[in-house]
């Protein structure tokens, strides 16, 4: 049988994964993208891969600030809070 | 003020804590500080040829943050507003500095070539020309699962070029969507897509390659 859509392959498919993830693929490179995954494990391992680095990177936090920076913060807050800061009632 | 049943429950919270800021809630600012911070640290970065001048330019921010409060209409989000000063701010120092705006990431979008190395893949002389001759092994859940994979995944971070790094950390560590992103750095949904891809591909190879070269048991 012949497939009505060109097939995909895995060089193709690791360029358009992120498409892919982020649901911006056309509904016909789509239904190519999971005719391949439905045949290929390759390609799931690498999709999956794909997920545990964004996963994994999810988990990750920003810097924290540091004492003396948050401290400055503070001081700069509590001046605004005197002068024109604090809504008035 | 008319509470709608169709208003999310984010508008609310988003209400309550300008709010709060504007009747000089410490806690409140610190919350939003601790939040946003770090994130507006590496904006900053990219408008700016130090990390001490990316520094300033964020403690700048918040003063402006704190100067205009009050006149913040709530129109658009406060985080966008704080991330349209911080911008400001850093654009400003960066000429200062003699360092030119970048590039809306432009200049990381060259051509980098493959996500893949090519020679991963079959020839086209072969039986199933572009698909894999060396294909990824999986990698054993516990590994992905330890503090392991997080710190692979951070210095893989630091290793990206500045635009596909700053992209990555915005919508993978700090939750932003495409659309917040793109405002903020200027650049085209497909733009954005091309660096998020960039980045997160390199980060899965270089996951691959620790995780292969270290020998799993």
């Amino acid at each position: 049988m012949k497939l009505s859509v060109p097939d995909l392959s895995c060089r193709e498919l690791v360029e358009i994964v992120t498409d892919y993830l982020e649901a911006r693929l056309s509904v016909e490179d789509r239904t190519r993208f999971e005719l391949h995954l439905g045949y290929c494990e390759w390609c799931r391992t690498y999709l999956r891969q794909m997920r545990q680095v964004r996963d994994a990177t999810g988990e990750l936090t920003e810097e924290s600030l540091a004492p003396e920076a948050k401290n400055a913060l503070l001081a700069a807050f509590r001046d605004w809070k005197r002068g024109s800061g604090g809504e008035k009632p | 003020m008319q509470p709608s049943a169709f208003e999310p429950s984010a508008a609310d919270a988003a209400e309550r804590e300008l709010a709060a800021l504007r009747a000089g809630d410490e806690a409140a600012f610190l919350a939003l500080v601790n939040r946003y911070h770090g994130a507006m640290l590496r904006v900053a970065s990219m408008f700016v040829k130090s990390r001490a001048s990316a520094e300033e330019a964020v403690q700048e921010a918040w003063i402006g943050v704190l100067k205009g409060l009050h006149l913040f209409e709530g129109r658009s989000s406060l985080k966008g507003w704080i991330f349209k000063i911080v911008v400001n701010c850093a654009k400003t120092r960066g000429v200062h500095d003699g360092r030119a705006v970048p590039m809306s990431g432009l200049d990381d979008l060259a051509d980098e070539g493959p996500s893949v190395s090519p020679d991963r893949f079959r020839d086209d002389t072969e039986r199933w020309p572009g698909h894999w001759s060396q294909p990824p092994e999986p990698w054993p859940d516990e590994r992905v699962e330890s503090s392991e994979m997080l710190a692979l995944v951070r210095e893989a971070l630091e290793t990206l070029p500045e635009a596909q790094r700053t992209v990555m950390s915005l919508r993978d560590v700090d939750g932003w969507d495409s659309g917040e992103v793109c405002e903020l750095l200027g650049i085209s949904e497909g733009n954005q897509r091309v660096l998020l891809h960039r980045a997160r591909s390199k980060v899965r190879a270089f996951v691959e390659e620790q995780l292969g070269s270290e020998g799993s048991p």
